[in-house]
């Protein structure tokens, strides 16, 4: 394809959106091909469902166009990330609207004869809740509260297919802010949109383009962070995979907006399907001119390249993320300056997250007040978040902000499986914080500011649910260890601070710990805090300072009954059995708790209040006479 | 091993030998030999014009490069969240026993397998999940992931 000019491009947009409207009077099978549902299988089923068509001589089209002339014709195509990953493989038929779950590959025979051409709705493969049948995805609970915006269109759309995507209104923002806007002005949209950074600061993106915008520099830069490291979220990866066109459509604004005509994608390593995404929509948008040089017959140029991380954490921060694209050790440095000045190769430079990116459009082509419609007066607009952990529905949801905790973990989320009790709900990752059971908490608005008042934060927006049996000190070693081990270990207060808050856990999870433990973990999570260098290490102490806050309880069954019913299975109670005592004493001589008492050749007993199960008697006594009982309950 | 140099030198050239490339030009050695030895780190650090400290620097600093050689198939088991809420740690401890692993030992004796964690495949829906050469293994449990490895042992063997 040659490269467009604006006129060009528009009829292309006539045409793409004729098709797409021609394209829905046949039927299509839209199969999820997101990381979760491949793993379970999604391609075996797309590649069935194109034979079974050739079987019975179906003509199968995988893009937008087809010809109407056609008889029996009909679309199989491979769509973005629904969010329901609990339930995949999950398969769509249009225009029915039907949404099928846990599909295997042996079932598309049936699907193709009974549903596609008999219009009938298989009940085995319906999403069932409480006896109710839910064949059509919008009526079913977990997205019936849910707002998409950014995800709109993963799930619905071929991710691979940027004609689709310009159908859909795609590159219709730019081409606005190409031709009818300043940089002024756009930057004074994103900035009266309230748009605030996705990526966890909730920084405004507006003030950071402005700023950027202002600086005297021949070469500036735009950087898309998706290095989603934070264990538990996938938000990123799935607006990647599914909407790749609608990041670069938000960077290539970005660029308009502060005069750059280069961009970076930092990828995680771990994330291969978005990395091909990216590429293959960075290469589509090449070959009809939306990037290279002379975009769209204008003077703007604009390129963009993909970096893929190296498995490392920190590069996640800024100016370790820029360091690592220049090729070096992902380190953060001391700010100021700031990135917007001083940034990739020293060029003032634009870094925002994946999802703040794929917002950008969204606000150019809809306006400012749309997006103030949408979410709370501080924080206007929606959030993804992965909802995972003990919850019934695991999956990518995207809620207007200052949908409350409660909504989520149990509107959407479905409760918590096995009937069990719900306890907390950690967000943010190692550098957020723990909500609670409490009423309070539960109401609590899910946005920037709420989440700060009790010491969590929105973070990149991972929600990991846990259940009662879930010991909030051991939930707080594992966000240390894993911390610890990120470390980059340029600054004192991270590298050693991390490493002596993780021995003192490790110590307190052991029932070794005592009270002084838990104030020490206070004093050094608030000198690492105060002293670290980079956000990252300043955040590494606030899931163990969240939960001393909430679940104090946790840590005192470790510290003070030495027994945590959770780490340690059942308590058990020691005691002697008169029938084997011989009175000896030696048991009493060896209690450190003088819980043991007795007269001499008499049989002794255990005092339970006092017993810390340390086992001492156990040891001394030669006659095996100490027994350790199960208690119930 | 003798280094193949001339695979290394046409990945080098296909970054245009430029040095800012160096964590890619490492992706594509490592993805080609599964690790980085040390005479491809000289050779890199040579016509990148870099010093070798400084290869080696980037190359120990990120966590999937990897200075030794690794066994056939490697086997990763995701200690993300979602994936250690729902007790994928259980899972990780019979493939290490399974294996025969102890220590910093990480892969077995047969030189088959390699097993590493991994911080967050993103598929959290799928908890717990493991990984052999790359495909993912969704809803795993210790019995279920044994069987998974003696399976390929197997086919190993039969080969």
């Amino acid at each position: 394809m040659s490269k467009l000019t604006r006129e060009e491009f528009r009829v292309l947009r006539t045409r793409a959106e004729h098709d797409l409207a021609q394209s829905r009077e046949v039927p299509s099978i839209l199969i999820c091909a997101g990381t979760g549902c491949i793993a379970g299988g999604a391609m075996k089923i797309y590649d069935n469902f194109k034979s079974e068509c050739e079987a019975r001589g179906l003509k199968v089209y995988v893009g937008l166009k087809h010809d109407s002339d056609e008889e029996k014709s009909l679309h199989v195509k491979m769509s973005g990330c629904h969010g329901f990953c609990e339930m995949g493989p999950l398969v769509h038929i249009e225009p029915m609207g039907v949404m099928y779950i846990h599909v295997k590959p042996e079932d598309c025979h049936e699907i193709l004869e009974k549903t596609v051409l008999g219009g009938e709705v298989i009940d085995r493969l319906v999403y069932h809740l409480d006896g109710t049948a839910y064949p059509k995805q919008e009526d079913i609970p977990f997205y019936k509260k849910q707002h998409r915006v950014v995800l709109e269109n993963c799930g619905t759309s071929d991710a691979e297919d940027i004609e689709e995507y310009i159908a859909k209104g795609g590159y219709s923002a730019f081409e606005k802010a190409l031709f009818e806007m300043t940089d002024e002005q756009i930057c004074r949209n994103i900035l009266d949109s309230g748009l605030r950074g996705r990526g966890g600061g909730g920084f405004p993106a507006g003030r950071k383009w402005d700023g950027a915008r202002k600086q005297k520099s021949a070469k500036k830069y735009i950087v898309c962070n998706g290095d989603e490291g934070d264990p538990g979220a996938f938000m990123d990866r799935s607006v990647m995979e599914g909407n790749p066109h609608s990041v670069l459509e938000g960077m290539m604004i970005a660029g308009l907006a502060v005069g750059s005509d280069e961009g970076y994608i930092y990828v995680r390593a771990e994330y291969p399907l978005a990395v091909n995404r990216l590429k293959t929509a960075i290469a589509r948008a090449e070959e009809m001119g939306l990037l290279g040089t002379n975009i769209l017959g204008s003077d703007f140029n604009f390129r963009i390249h993909v970096n893929k991380g190296a498995g490392a954490f920190v590069c996640g921060e800024g100016s370790a993320l820029t360091a690592s694209i220049e090729g070096n050790r992902g380190m953060p440095r001391v700010k100021p300056p700031r990135t917007i000045e001083h940034g990739l190769w020293a060029e003032p430079t634009v870094l925002n997250n994946v999802e703040t990116f794929a917002n950008v459009p969204l606000i150019i082509k809809n306006g400012v007040e749309w997006y103030h419609s949408i979410g709370t007066e501080k924080s206007p607009g929606t959030k993804a978040f992965a909802l995972t952990g003990n919850v019934v529905n695991t999956g990518l949801i995207e809620v207007p902000m200052g949908t409350t905790i409660r909504e989520v973990v149990f509107d959407i989320g479905g409760g918590i499986p096995d009937g069990k009790k719900f306890k907390a709900v950690q967000i943010g990752g190692p550098s957020g914080g723990a909500t609670t059971a409490s009423d309070e908490h539960l109401d609590l608005p899910l946005d920037f500011d709420s989440l700060k008042s009790i010491g969590a934060m929105i973070g990149s927006g991972g929600l990991v649910v846990m259940d009662e049996d879930t010991c909030m000190v051991e939930t707080a070693r594992f966000f240390m260890r894993f911390t610890q081990n990120e470390s980059c270990g340029k600054c004192v207060p991270c590298r050693e601070g991390t490493k002596r808050m993780l021995e003192i856990l490790d110590r307190i999870i052991a029932n070794e710990g005592s009270l002084e433990d838990l104030d020490l973990l206070q004093e050094l999570s608030r000198t690492i805090s105060e002293t670290a260098l980079c956000g990252l290490g300043q955040s590494a102490c606030k899931p163990v300072q969240s939960t001393l806050r909430h679940f104090r309880q946790d840590y005192l069954r470790h510290v003070v009954d030495h027994h945590c019913p959770i780490c340690n299975g059942r308590k058990r109670r020691l005691v002697i059995k008169p029938e084997l005592c011989k009175g000896c004493g030696k048991c009493k001589r060896n209690c450190p708790m003088e819980a043991i008492s007795g007269e001499i050749r008499m049989p002794h007993t255990i005092d339970n209040d006092k017993c810390i199960h340390c086992g001492a008697c156990w040891g001394a006594c030669p006659f095996g006479a100490i027994d350790a009982i199960e208690e119930e309950g | 091993m003798k280094p193949d140099t001339e695979k290394v030198l046409s990945i080098l050239a296909s970054h245009e030998n430029d040095p800012s490339n160096l964590i890619a030009i490492l992706q594509d050695v490592q993805a080609e030999y599964n690790y980085l030895s040390e005479a491809n780190l000289t050779l890199i650090a040579d016509t990148l014009g870099l010093s070798v400290s400084k290869v080696y620097s980037v190359a120990t600093f990120y966590e999937n490069f990897s200075l030794e050689a690794k066994g056939k198939h490697i086997v990763k088991v995701c200690a993300g969240t979602a994936c250690h809420v729902r007790k994928s740690g259980p899972i990780y401890d019979a493939i290490y026993e399974y294996l025969g692993l102890h220590g910093k030992k990480k892969t077995s004796d047969d030189g088959l397998f390699t097993l590493e964690t991994v911080a967050c495949l993103g598929a959290c829906g799928l908890a717990p999940v493991m990984t052999v050469d790359g495909e993912v293994h969704a809803k795993m449990d210790p019995e279920r992931a044994i069987e998974l490895l003696e399976t390929i042992r197997k086919e190993e063997v039969r080969a």
